[in-house]
C-alpha cells in the first residue's frame, strides 16, 4: 500500500465521537404505519383538524405510491429494502403533561446530551450568538433566545408550537414549496413528521443571530422525520444552520426530512448545513439513511437563497437542496462538500429552477471520495422560456483518495430561451504522490499533508459557512484551523 | 556534515541510474554537480531528500552522523534538509504563507521549540521576502497554482529562506528563469550561506556558477562523478560543452550512451 494510501486509511477510519446512546424514558408508538398511527400523532400533538387531514391525504398518496412505483429508484445508490411497517415513527422523551417546556423543565438528562454534543443550552452556557432549537428523536425539547428574538417580532420555535400559537402562518406556507405530492419520502415525512423548526422574519428585520436546529437520533429502531420552515418577509435576512447526529448501531435507521425556504421580495436566506449522522462502520454496517428534500423558493423579486452543506455522515445520503428561482432577478447559489469513506453513498447535488427574468444560479461541488465510498453529483439547471437572460455557473470538482472509491457527476442543463448563460466546469483529481512528498519535504507529517489538501481543495465551500461551522466542517474532515493566516 | 559512500540508486524500471556515488559535503560548503541531460543529477537531489519513487540499490548516506537512507523524508526535512524543486507542485486552494506555517512549525515542534504565532511568522516572513527580494503579494496566493516558472522557483527560495535548512539541495534552480530573476535568486542564495550550512547546486549550465560561486565542482555523466574539480572546471565544461566529458567517457566506456 502506497503512503498516500496508509495516511488515508487512516483518516477514513477516525472513530465516531457521536455514538453513544442516552439512556431515557419514552413515549413510543409502537411500529407500523396505518392511519391510526398518524392519527395518533396528530392526537398527541394536539393539532387542529387542518394539519391532520393534511397528514392523512399525504398518507393516502404515500401509500399509493408504495403500491405502484414504490422508491424513487434513479439515484445511483443500492440498499437492502426498507421495511416501512418495522419503523417507530413517534417517540420522545417522556415530560409532564402540558404545554413546552420551560427549559427548568427539560430533564436534566437531555441537557447533559445536548452539552456532550457541544450544543450547551442552559441560560449561562449558551453559544453567544446563535439561537438553538434542540430537537431529540421526535420532539423539540428546547429552544434557546426566543423571547429575545420575538423582540423583534421574530418567530423561532418548534414546529409543533408553531402550529399551536401561528395555524394561519404554518397553514399559508406548509406544503407551498414542496408538496406532499413531491417524492415518496416527502409523502412520508408529511404524513408522520413530529417536529422540527419554524421560523419567521418580518418585514425588513435582519436577523441579529445565527438560527441553529440541532438533530438528534437516539431510539433505536425509530425514524426521524422533521420538517423545517423558514419564511423571510419582504427585506428580511436570516441566517440558518442544521447539525445532526445519532448513536452508534448496527441497524440502518431512516432519516427523512423535508425543508421548506420561502424569501418574498428582497429577502435574504442563507441556509447551512453540516450532516454527521453514523455513517456505519467499515464493512458498511449500520448508518443512517438520508433521504431528505430541500427546496427554496425566491418567490419575490431581488430575493436570494443560498444553501451551504457540508455532508460527511450517514450510510446514504439523498438530497438535493435546490431552489425555484421564481421573482426576476433572484438569486439562487449551492456550495456543497461531500465526503464519502468507507462504504457510504451520496447522490446529492441541486436543482436550479429559472423562472423570473435575470435570475442567477452558482453551483460550487466538492465530492471527496475515499475507501470504498461512492460519490455521486446529480444537478439540473432548468432555464424556462420566460427566463430572459437567466444565467447559472457550475462548477463541480471530485477528488479521489485511493484506487477503491467512485465519483460519478450527472448533470443535467436546460436552456429553453436564446439569451440565457449556462456554463458548466467539472474536474476529477486525487492527491498525488507528488504533492504528498513535496509537503513532507518541507516537514509535514502525511496526515497533516492530506488534511491540507482537502481543506485546500474545500476552501470554496468552507468560505460561505458561518464561523463556528467552518470550525466544526473542518475538523470533522480531519483538519484544524488553527494557525490560519491571512 | 554529508557523507555520501558508494551509493547506487534508481526507478523500479531503471534500477540503475547512479551508480557507485561517493561525495564528502562540509559545513560551508557549496558544491556544485553538473552534467548533461539524463546524467542522473535530479535522481541524486531525489534520492537525498527521499522521494518514495526512488530504490537505494547499494550504498550509505550519512547525514550529521544519522543514517539518512533509513528516514522518512518528513524526518529528513524536520533534522535540516531541503530540496528546492526542479518542478514546485501545486496545491489548489491551499494558502502560501498557510502552508510555509504550517511547515515552520511542524518542524520547530519537532524539535522540541515553542511555535511560532501569527504575528510572530509575519515578521519572519516579511524579513524573509526583503531577503529574497519578493512581493508580498505572494504569499497569499495558492501554493505554485498560478505561478509562472520562475516564481514557482523564487517560490521555492522563499521557502528555504523561512526554514533555514543545514543542508539545501538546489534541483536545477537556475533552469527556466531570465537573467534578472536568475540574478535575484542567485543573490537571496548566497545571502543564506553560512559557515555552518552547506548547499549542493545541481545544474545543467554554467551561468548560476558566475552568482554562486562553488567550492567544489562535481560532473556527474551516466551515473557516475567522471571529473571533480573547483571551479575552474565549470568554466571549461561551459568552453567545450559535454561532448567533451562525453568522449573521454566514452573512451573508457563503449557502450556508454
Amino acid at each position: 500500500m502506497s503512503t498516500t494510501a496508509k495516511t488515508l486509511e487512516a483518516l477514513a477510519n477516525r472513530e465516531y465521537k457521536w455514538g453513544f446512546v442516552t439512556d431515557i424514558e419514552a413515549d413510543t408508538l409502537p411500529p407500523g404505519l396505518d392511519e391510526e398511527i398518524i392519527r395518533q400523532i396528530s392526537a398527541r400533538k394536539r393539532e387542529p383538524e387542518f394539519m391532520l387531514e393534511w397528514r392523512l391525504r399525504a398518507y393516502r398518496h404515500w401509500a399509493t405510491l408504495q403500491q405502484s412505483a414504490g422508491e424513487p429508484k434513479w439515484a445511483n445508490i443500492s440498499y437492502p429494502p426498507i421495511d416501512y411497517q418495522q419503523i417507530v415513527y413517534y417517540s420522545a422523551p417522556k415530560r409532564k403533561a402540558g404545554g413546552p417546556a420551560s427549559l427548568d423543565e427539560v430533564d436534566p438528562k437531555l441537557l447533559e446530551t445536548f452539552e456532550k454534543l457541544g450544543i450547551p443550552l442552559a441560560e449561562r452556557e449558551r453559544l453567544a450568538g446563535v439561537a438553538v432549537d434542540a430537537v431529540f428523536d421526535s420532539v423539540s425539547v428546547a429552544t434557546t433566545f426566543k423571547e429575545k428574538l420575538a423582540e423583534l417580532g421574530i418567530i423561532f420555535c418548534s414546529f409543533s408550537e408553531a402550529v399551536q400559537n401561528h395555524p394561519d402562518l404554518v397553514q399559508k406556507y406548509l406544503g407551498s414549496v414542496v408538496p406532499y405530492t413531491d417524492n415518496f419520502y416527502a409523502a412520508l415525512n408529511s404524513a408522520v413528521f413530529s417536529d422540527g423548526s419554524f421560523c419567521y422574519i418580518p418585514r425588513g428585520v435582519r436577523c441579529p443571530m445565527e438560527l441553529s436546529t440541532y438533530f438528534r437520533i437516539n431510539t433505536a429502531g425509530s425514524g426521524q422525520f422533521e420538517r423545517t420552515l423558514i419564511v423571510a418577509e419582504e427585506g428580511s435576512y436570516v441566517s440558518y444552520l442544521e447539525g445532526c447526529t445519532a448513536p452508534r448501531r448496527d441497524e440502518n435507521q431512516l432519516h427523512a426530512a423535508v425543508v421548506e425556504l420561502i424569501a418574498l421580495e428582497g429577502a435574504e436566506i442563507k441556509y447551512s448545513t453540516v450532516q454527521n449522522w453514523y455513517a456505519g462502520d467499515a464493512e458498511g454496517r449500520g448508518g443512517i439513511f438520508n433521504f431528505v428534500t430541500k427546496r427554496g423558493k425566491c418567490a419575490g423579486r431581488r430575493s436570494k437563497i443560498s444553501w451551504t452543506q457540508v455532508e460527511t455522515g450517514s450510510a446514504i445520503t439523498w438530497k438535493y437542496p435546490s431552489v425555484i428561482l421564481q421573482g426576476d432577478e433572484s438569486v439562487g447559489e449551492f456550495y456543497s462538500v461531500a465526503l464519502t469513506t468507507n462504504r457510504q453513498q451520496a447522490d446529492t447535488g441541486t436543482k436550479m429552477i429559472h423562472i423570473g427574468r435575470n435570475t442567477r444560479s452558482t453551483i460550487i461541488s466538492k465530492g471527496i471520495s475515499a475507501g470504498r465510498g461512492n460519490n455521486t453529483y446529480r444537478g439540473l439547471v432548468k432555464i424556462l422560456p420566460r427566463a430572459a437572460h437567466a444565467r447559472n455557473y457550475t462548477q463541480c470538482d471530485s477528488l479521489l483518495l485511493g484506487d477503491r472509491c467512485g465519483a460519478h457527476t450527472f448533470p443535467y442543463i436546460e436552456v429553453a430561451n436564446a439569451t440565457s448563460v449556462a456554463e458548466h466546469e467539472a474536474s476529477t483529481s486525487r492527491i498525488s504522490d507528488d504533492q504528498l512528498f513535496y509537503c513532507k519535504q518541507r516537514g509535514l507529517s502525511g496526515e497533516n499533508a492530506v488534511n491540507m489538501i482537502i481543506n485546500g481543495f474545500c476552501k470554496e465551500v468552507f468560505r460561505n459557512l458561518p464561523m463556528e461551522f467552518a470550525v466544526e466542517a473542518q475538523k470533522l474532515l480531519g483538519v484544524s484551523l488553527e494557525g490560519s493566516v491571512g | 556534515m554529508l557523507s555520501v559512500r558508494n551509493l547506487s540508486a534508481g526507478v523500479e524500471d531503471k534500477p540503475d541510474i547512479l551508480k557507485s556515488i561517493s561525495l564528502e559535503v562540509r559545513a560551508g560548503e557549496v558544491h556544485a554537480i553538473m552534467g548533461p541531460n539524463g546524467s542522473g543529477k535530479s535522481t541524486l537531489a531525489q534520492v537525498l531528500a527521499g522521494h518514495p519513487g526512488y530504490v537505494v540499490t547499494a550504498g550509505e548516506v550519512t547525514y550529521l552522523g544519522q543514517d539518512l537512507l533509513a528516514m522518512p523524508p518528513e524526518e529528513r526535512a524536520r533534522a535540516g534538509v531541503f530540496l528546492a524543486f526542479q518542478y514546485p507542485v501545486e496545491i489548489p486552494g491551499v494558502n502560501n504563507a498557510y502552508f510555509l506555517k504550517a511547515a515552520v512549525n511542524e518542524q520547530r515542534t519537532r524539535r522540541g521549540e515553542e511555535e511560532l504565532d501569527a504575528m510572530e511568522f509575519l515578521e519572519l516572513l516579511e524579513e524573509k521576502l526583503r531577503l529574497v527580494e519578493m512581493d508580498r503579494s505572494f504569499v497569499n496566493r495558492p501554493v505554485n497554482e498560478g505561478f509562472s516558472g520562475g516564481e514557482k522557483k523564487r517560490n521555492e527560495i522563499l521557502q528555504m529562506a523561512v526554514l533555514e535548512p543545514r543542508l539545501a539541495i538546489l534541483d536545477e534552480t537556475d533552469s527556466g528563469l531570465d537573467i534578472d530573476a536568475l540574478r535575484i535568486v542567485a543573490r537571496g542564495v548566497n545571502r543564506l550561506r553560512r559557515p555552518d550550512n552547506a548547499m549542493i547546486l545541481v545544474t545543467h549550465y554554467q551561468r548560476i556558477l558566475q552568482y554562486i560561486e562553488p567550492d567544489h565542482v562535481h560532473v556527474l555523466f551516466d551515473g557516475r562523478i567522471v571529473r571533480s574539480g573547483g571551479q575552474e572546471l565549470a568554466v571549461e565544461l561551459e568552453r567545450k560543452g559535454y561532448d567533451w566529458i562525453r568522449a573521454e567517457a566514452g573512451a573508457a566506456q563503449p557502450a556508454g550512451r
